[in-house]
């Protein structure tokens, strides 16, 4: 962030006392101040750790299957503290294993989506012109199909595995990314840094990922955050469609595909799946709810 | 008024002409294609896969089908289901209705609470309610809708008896109270995602108005404060809100797929699904470039009636 | 109650208005006392953030809501059927039935003072129909009379305009017609010529001061150009941050200024008869107006005064004292200075 280019910031000392100095980065001090993004990093992270670590500590294994103890309703039985579901697997178990696949799902949809997004972003806004319109337009198509269909649509006609599934996500989430850059990369372009950079006979490629790339960066960050999100959410879609993730690798989408079948007699197994979506969801959202305001503080509060 | 709207139409068209060809080249480039129904059985040789290619015409340069394909489309001509043969655009009209009525409806839900929310949330600013609205919100948006579609299965249907668990009506009863009855849950589960959006964008675009020195006027005339957030302040708060109506459809057809699945509603996204299911390539092709036009039309309309709203650019 | 010339519309006593801020209470008006009789124009100068558009907000009770803003002190206006109302302790609805009708406002930028969505008529009769209790049709029919009171062609026309169909002069034009719709007994014009051009500016203050003559309303008009202020006024009130700092009729005022800022801003005007003078410069009043949340100790004005004595000037804050008829100055070394500010 240029502070320069901040209008509230320049009139801020006149209604603002001195700020206590206790975080040196003001974004950091805002980041905290923003108590749900707080819930929502800490949420990740242990959630993220208790996937990673936890599955080996538990008495049985998320494949293990306990004909007798089916459909032990949570607390139900100290073995299975979540209980089990139709084949006697242990909830917990699956829940934490099935995260494993989600998060890393959404890590995974992330990282793509960015490049792609980023790269026809920056690509779009520098040279603006025919490729330059010719690609946006291309995100507006793309924008145009409602994002479950288009997932589905090609879903239903390839291999379903992991890997195609990330590849699948990212490949029909990077719009908003290449949109957003855009627009950055075009306002950044005309600003003097470029054309000193012209000047000393910088390339193209120099200019867009060492000089304006690293100017855009907050509303990437922003835009990662929402993403990992949006594609933890569209995997749990599909899955739960039968076009993810294929049983018996467990993900929290594909473990509540039985799950209306059972609702009346074991609604936990609909309950708690969901509820791992909502919660790595909403904290996600969180972060980058609370990445926005501190990275941009104009917009604090709306 | 007329260029603008003659200009607008020809955008449209021209990112409709990309729309599908968009998604014409996804269909055909997606691993398998449209002969995948044939393979996936696994009986076929690939001498038999390439014959029917060639009667199909699949063996032909890429631009060359498009063309074709397109020169149908433009005539009306959408292909036929492989599945009973019936023309596609028939079959998706057939299926149109239920999802509009659900769709309409939980947007009429999602308008009227969400603007409720928003509004009180931006007179309050950062009172109790506003905190909670803001945090609701952002759950909302982040559970699943088929999850929370089988919490409220769970809760009004199984548990309390209250709501049917799913269908459009009772087979043998089809009065509009059963209807209304059958339309209840989903059209609450659909509305979840558009409310919580609605509130958010209702209660920026209140507090944008509240600053504004025309409400400063509004209040030095001393007209009663309920006229001042009636008629200045919500009044023009609604105007941008037109544009963000428009650029919910994707979300919103998203959401009525999955909430027509959960319970059994027979409209497009169901149909979708079920081609899919069968592999009947043209009503999936069908459906995708049916919600793109829709889409497309959305903004279109938001456009045409936001011009209409505001004078300023109505009289332009 | 204090006795009061029976012709005083609006008096003011020790009014402070504050705002809340994360740093503590800023004091944006402070102790301000005055009042305006009937017919007759005073001015309000500064700077912009003296606080005098806060003064006149203050007033009308426009300002922010409690916990955010305190206004305290007293505020009086008579009507003309004789009653006196305590502004500030007035219940809302009773204030509000004031508002507009009483008393009116006309704000400095016409195209954003008014709103977008909805016609001129709609707007100027809304206020008529509120306080007059007429019916759509007779309020419509009254704001096109308005409409042709302050000089708008086509007035019946024009009801079903929106605003950005109107220039910017007739927008304020609209504007004062929409403040004069129930014949107030007070006008405050904050800044209503500013936004406008140089044309358009004379234009405006010569229907305001027509439309004085003829309804002898007290007005109150806030502006930081001082050849506006002597054009139009009687009497001239100046502010810097936010207290009053030198009261006087119009041509002693200008004449003798006695306030180091009111001098400076004179002197900071281009006027045609000095064009002659050689060597004379147009004078800038050095440095910046003070942060209101740190004010310096003494005169608010000492930092940038050239008379600045140190010691003396920043001990206390100065009270207004009376320098002659009717002519009060807040400065501790003004009888010092008479002969250099009479020069």
């Amino acid at each position: 962030m240029i502070p320069a280019q901040n209008p509230a910031a320049a009139a801020a000392p006149v209604l603002r006392a001195a700020p206590r100095r206790r975080l040196r980065n003001p974004a950091l001090r805002r980041f905290c101040r923003h108590r749900l993004a707080v819930f929502g990093a800490c949420a990740v992270t242990l959630l993220t750790l208790l996937c990673i670590a936890a599955p080996p500590l538990l008495p049985y294994s998320d494949t293990f299957i306990d004909i007798r103890a089916r459909f032990t309703p949570p607390g139900g039985s100290s073995a299975h503290l979540l209980g089990t579901d139709q084949l006697g697997r242990d909830m917990l178990s699956r829940l934490l294993m099935a995260g494993r696949i989600s998060l890393a799902v959404g890590f995974s949809a992330m990282l793509i989506s960015m490049v792609i997004g980023v790269c026809v972003g920056l690509v779009a806004g520098y040279y603006r012109g025919v490729l330059g319109t010719v690609l946006m337009r291309f995100v507006d198509a793309m924008l145009c199909f409602p994002s479950i269909f288009l997932l589905l649509a090609v879903s239903a006609f390839i291999e379903p595995s992991v890997s195609s599934i990330i590849l699948l996500i990212a490949c029909t989430s990077w719009m908003e990314v290449a949109r957003i850059v855009e627009g950055q990369i075009r306002a950044l372009r005309e600003r003097d840094f470029t054309l000193a950079a012209h000047a000393i006979g910088a390339g193209d490629a120099r200019i867009m990922f060492r000089e304006l790339l690293p100017n855009a960066v907050a509303p990437i960050v922003v835009a990662a955050t929402l993403n990992v999100a949006h594609a933890i959410l569209a995997e749990s879609y599909i899955s739960f469609l039968g076009y993810g993730i294929q049983p018996p690798t467990p993900s929290w989408g594909n473990m509540l595909d039985n799950a209306q079948t059972y609702l009346e007699s074991a609604p936990w197994l609909a309950i708690l799946p969901g509820a791992m979506i909502a919660l790595a969801v909403t904290s996600f959202n969180f972060i980058g709810d609370g990445l926005r305001d501190a990275l941009d503080p104009r917009m604090e509060g709306r | 008024m007329s260029t603008y709207l003659l200009r607008r139409l020809f955008q449209a068209l021209v990112l409709l002409l990309i729309v599908s060809a968009v998604g014409f080249s996804i269909l055909h480039l997606a691993p398998g294609g449209p002969l995948s129904q044939f393979a996936a059985g696994g009986e076929m040789t690939q001498a038999d896969l390439d014959r029917i290619a060639r009667d199909m015409g699949l063996d032909r340069p890429l631009p060359v089908q498009y063309a074709e394909w397109l020169w149908h489309m433009a005539q009306g001509d959408w292909g036929r289901s492989y599945r009973d043969q019936q023309p596609v655009l028939h079959i998706i009209v057939a299926h149109l209705g239920a999802t509009l009525e659900l769709m309409l409806t939980s947007t009429l839900i999602a308008m009227a609470l969400g603007s409720w929310i928003g509004i009180l949330g931006a007179m309050r600013r950062y009172s109790l309610f506003d905190s909670l609205a803001t945090i609701g919100a952002m759950i909302a948006v982040s559970i699943p809708t088929f999850w929370f579609g089988l919490v409220v299965i769970w809760l009004f249907s199984v548990t309390l008896g209250w709501l049917p668990a799913g269908n459009r009506y009772t087979v043998g009863d089809g009065s509009w109270l059963n209807q209304l009855h059958h339309l209840i849950a989903p059209s609450m589960v659909l509305a979840l995602v558009s409310t919580a959006v609605w509130s958010r964008y209702m209660r920026s675009s209140m507090l944008d108005v509240i600053n504004q020195d025309y409400i400063r006027t509004a209040r030095s005339k001393g007209i009663p404060e309920r006229r001042i957030l009636f008629r200045h302040t919500v009044r023009n708060a609604l105007l941008p809100m037109i544009t963000i109506a428009g650029l919910q459809l994707p979300t919103l057809l998203s959401g009525a797929l999955v909430t027509e699945t959960i319970f059994t509603w027979p409209g497009m996204g169901r149909l979708f699904l079920d081609s899919i299911n069968y592999r009947d390539y043209p009503v999936v092709m069908g459906i995708l470039m049916f919600t793109a036009v829709l889409v497309l039309l959305g903004s279109l309309v938001a456009d045409l009636l936001y011009g209409l709203a505001d004078p300023r650019i109505r009289l332009a | 109650m204090f006795p009061a010339p029976s012709d005083e519309v609006l008096s003011v006593r020790n009014l402070s208005i504050g705002f809340r801020t994360p740093g503590g209470i800023l004091p944006a008006v402070q102790d301000v006392s005055f009042s305006v009789r009937r017919g007759e124009t005073l001015a309000l100068v500064g700077e912009s953030g003296s606080g005098k558009s806060i003064t006149s907000l203050g007033i009308l009770r426009l300002t922010p809501p409690a916990p955010f803003c305190q206004v305290r002190g007293e505020v009086i206006l008579r009507t003309p059927d004789g009653r006196a109302h305590d502004l500030l302790a007035l219940p809302e609805p009773e204030m509000r039935s004031l508002r507009g009708d009483a008393m009116a406002m006309v704000f400095q930028e016409p195209m954003t003072s008014l709103n977008p969505v909805h016609t001129i008529g709609e707007q100027i009769a809304e206020a008529v129909r509120f306080h007059r209790g007429l019916g759509k049709r007779a309020a419509l029919g009254r704001a096109a009379e308005l409409l042709e009171l302050v000089g708008i062609p086509n007035p019946h026309r024009r009801l079903s305009n929106y605003p950005h169909q109107l220039s910017g002069g007739m927008r304020q034009r609209a504007m004062i017609a929409m403040a004069l719709s129930c014949e107030p007994s007070l006008l405050i014009a904050d800044e209503p010529t500013t936004a406008l051009d140089v044309t358009i500016q004379a234009q405006i203050l010569e229907l305001l001061q027509e439309l004085q003559q003829k309804t002898r309303m007290a007005v109150i008009f806030i502006t930081h150009n001082l050849g506006v202020v002597a054009e139009i006024a009687d009497r001239v009130m100046v502010m810097y941050a936010g207290r009053v700092v030198e009261q006087a009729p119009v041509v002693p005022l200008f004449k003798a200024p006695r306030m180091p800022y009111t001098q400076g801003l004179l002197r900071s005007v281009p006027r045609l008869d000095w064009a002659g003078r050689r060597g004379e410069k147009l004078a800038a009043i050095p440095g910046n107006v003070p942060d209101a949340l740190a004010p310096p100790s003494g005169c608010a004005f000492a930092p940038r005064c050239e008379h600045h004595r140190p010691g003396l000037c920043d001990a206390a804050v100065p009270p207004l004292e009376a320098s002659g008829a009717d002519h009060d100055v807040r400065c501790v070394r003004w009888s010092e200075l008479l002969p250099e500010a009479a020069a």
